[in-house]
C-alpha cells in the first residue's frame, strides 16, 4: 500500500504541560494535506482524547498517523497499567481520574466515548499492567450519520 | 455580532487577539468541564469559561474555536496568553459570572452551538 503519509508522535505520560502539543502539531500536518475540516476536526478530537489519555493514565505511548487516499488510520499504543473493563471504561461518567487531571478540566469519563463517535471504527485491546492499544480508522468520504 | 461586540457588551478585556476583532460570533458553549466542551461543541464557536490553564487553549485550537473568553475576572498566566497568541485564539476577560455572561450574549443574539445534548455524537 503507499501512503499518502505516515508518521509517529511519541507522548510521555504524566507530562501536563505538553497535554495537546502533540494533536495540534498532527492537526497542522493534517489541514496541509488537504483534509476537509469535517474530517480533519473528527480526526484532531480523536488524537487529542488519546494523547491526553496517554499522559493521564500511561507510563509513555505513541500515536501513529497514516493518511492514505480514501482512510485516517490511527493507531495509539501505551505502556501504562492497562484498561480492566473496556466495556466500563467506554461508558459516560467512568473516570479514575486524578485531582491534576480534574484540575484541568478533565477526567469526566467522556474521552473514549467521544474518540468512538469521531471515528467509523475503533478497536481497544487492552493487558493490565501492560498497556492499551486504539486501531482507529475515519474514513476520508463524508457519509450521512 | 463579532468580538468587538461583545468586548463592549461585556466590558470586557481583550488578552490577546487585538487584530482580530472583527472575527463573527454566532454561536457559543460555555462550560468548565474541558471533556463536554470536547464532545459537545461545534466548530466556530466562542468557548465561555472560567478555567485559565493553558489547556483551555489547546482545546480551543483543537475545535476551531473562535475565541475563548474567560469569565469572573480571571486572567489567565503570561505561558496561557503566549500559547494562545502562538495559536491565534483571541481571548477576552470579562468580570461578569458565566450565567451573566451567557444571557447577556443570549440576549443580543448569540446562541447555544447546540441547544440540548439529544444523542452524543461529535458529527455535525
Ligand atoms: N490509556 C489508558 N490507560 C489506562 N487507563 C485508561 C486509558 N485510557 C482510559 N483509561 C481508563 O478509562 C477511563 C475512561 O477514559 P475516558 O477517556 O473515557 O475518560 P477520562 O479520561 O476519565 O475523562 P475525559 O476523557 O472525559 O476527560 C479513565 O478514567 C481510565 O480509568
Ligand atoms: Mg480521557
Amino acid at each position: 500500500m503507499d501512503w499518502a503519509y505516515q508518521s509517529s508522535f511519541s507522548i510521555e505520560g504524566g507530562n501536563f504541560e505538553n497535554a495537546g502539543k502533540a494533536s495540534i502539531e498532527i492537526k497542522k500536518i493534517l489541514k496541509n494535506l488537504k483534509i476537509s475540516d469535517e474530517i480533519l476536526r473528527r480526526t484532531a478530537i480523536v488524537v487529542y482524547e488519546s494523547e491526553l489519555n496517554i499522559i493521564s493514565y500511561a507510563d509513555q505511548g505513541v500515536i501513529n498517523l497514516s493518511v492514505t487516499g480514501d482512510k485516517i488510520l490511527i493507531s495509539v499504543d501505551d505502556v501504562g497499567p492497562g484498561i480492566e473493563d473496556i466495556e466500563l471504561a467506554m461508558q459516560e461518567g467512568y473516570s479514575t481520574a486524578t485531582d491534576r487531571i480534574r484540575e484541568m478540566g478533565f477526567g469526566a469519563g467522556m474521552g473514549l466515548l467521544n474518540i468512538k463517535n469521531c471515528s467509523d471504527e475503533l478497536q481497544i485491546f487492552s493487558e493490565v499492567n501492560k498497556g492499551t492499544h486504539l486501531s482507529i480508522i475515519i474514513n476520508r468520504m463524508e457519509r450521512e450519520s | 455580532m463579532n468580538l468587538r461586540d461583545i468586548v463592549k457588551i461585556l466590558d470586557a478585556k481583550v488578552l490577546v487577539g487585538e487584530d482580530r476583532l472583527d472575527t463573527v460570533v454566532k454561536t457559543a458553549f460555555s462550560a468548565d468541564l474541558m471533556s463536554d466542551v470536547l464532545a459537545f461543541a461545534k466548530p466556530g464557536s466562542l468557548i465561555i469559561t472560567g478555567l485559565t490553564i493553558h489547556q483551555v487553549v489547546r482545546t480551543a485550537s483543537i475545535l476551531d474555536a473562535v475565541g475563548l473568553l474567560i469569565v469572573r475576572g480571571k486572567i489567565p498566566g503570561r505561558e496561557t496568553l503566549e500559547l494562545a497568541r502562538e495559536l491565534d485564539i483571541p481571548v477576552l476577560s470579562t468580570r461578569y459570572i458565566l450565567f451573566e455572561t451567557s444571557g447577556r450574549l443570549y440576549a443580543h443574539g448569540i446562541v447555544g452551538c447546540v441547544e440540548k445534548i439529544e444523542k452524543f455524537n461529535c458529527r455535525q
